[in-house]
């Protein structure tokens, strides 16, 4: 029998970009940035096992402006992968499938990300004052 | 019907045979919503201490994470982190990578990373909580 083309499930390229797909792939996305961001915890660990000294030559990479700048990052994604997982163990059981749940469980979780991201810019500056000590 | 070679003088039938299931299709996905489950309470718990700290000098944050209890979560939260992290990662590079000798020392690198990354996190929580201990 001759080798005929299968039909294809719809292509990245002419899929309607959508909430549903991005919030998807965001998913991913702040997941993959987020296990990145676990080898910065550790090593922020391993700084403060090892010491004053290299607890203060890490804190020069994570304490500049591009550190918070990416920490702040990651606190946002952090939050979204948390909200939107959440959102995905609840489909798990059974809840929110219907279309108009899933839009508004989906923007909520977006501004939920947002609102608590800012919370934690406040909570960060109002505890900690400065980012160095 | 598909027109692979047939190698031997088995039947298609006798092929399948055996190569199914092997009975744990679901462990992944399982594994995936425990350590998720898990985590919604042990990271929150991480990151809100970390955000409450007086200042993110060496002293403040020494002194936070030698102490008996949050030592034990933060290095349980590690290891949850490590493992829910290694999962999702495996997912992706399953999904994104292509070429069967690209793909395998993905998973390998994987999961030679993850070991290394959680094992050095806790392994450093230890030295901190255990240090105050001996000393």
């Amino acid at each position: 029998m001759p080798a005929r083309a299968r039909p294809l499930s719809p292509h990245l390229q002419v899929y309607r970009w959508q909430i549903s797909n991005t919030l998807s792939i965001l998913h991913r996305l702040t997941g993959v940035a987020l296990s990145i961001g676990l080898v910065g915890l550790v090593a922020w660990f391993i700084a403060v096992a090892g010491g004053a000294q290299d607890y203060a030559a890490l804190m020069r990479l994570y304490g500049g402006a591009f550190g918070w700048l990416i920490a702040m990052a990651l606190v946002f994604a952090f939050f979204y992968h948390l909200l939107n997982g959440v959102r995905h163990l609840a489909w798990d059981v059974g809840f929110g499938f219907e279309r108009r749940d899933r839009h508004a469980s989906g923007w909520l979780v977006v501004a939920g990300a947002l609102v608590l991201t800012a919370i934690a810019l406040v909570l960060a500056a109002h505890f900690g004052g400065s980012s160095h000590g | 019907m598909d027109e692979s070679p047939r190698v031997g003088m088995r039947s298609p039938l006798g092929r399948v045979t055996g190569l199914g299931s092997a009975k744990d299709g679901t462990g992944h996905w399982w594994a995936q919503r425990l350590s998720a489950l898990a985590l919604v309470p042990l990271a929150s718990w991480l990151l809100i201490s970390i955000l409450t700290l007086p200042n993110l000098g060496y002293a403040a944050v020494h002194d936070w994470l030698s102490r008996p209890l949050e030592g034990f979560l933060a290095a349980l939260c590690t290891g949850t982190l490590t493992y829910h992290s290694y999962l999702g990662t495996t997912v992706v590079v399953e999904d994104y990578v292509h070429g069967r000798a690209a793909k395998l020392l993905s998973l390998i690198g994987l999961k030679f990373m993850h070991v290394l990354v959680g094992g050095a996190g806790i392994f450093a929580i230890l030295r901190l909580t255990m240090g105050t201990l001996v000393s």
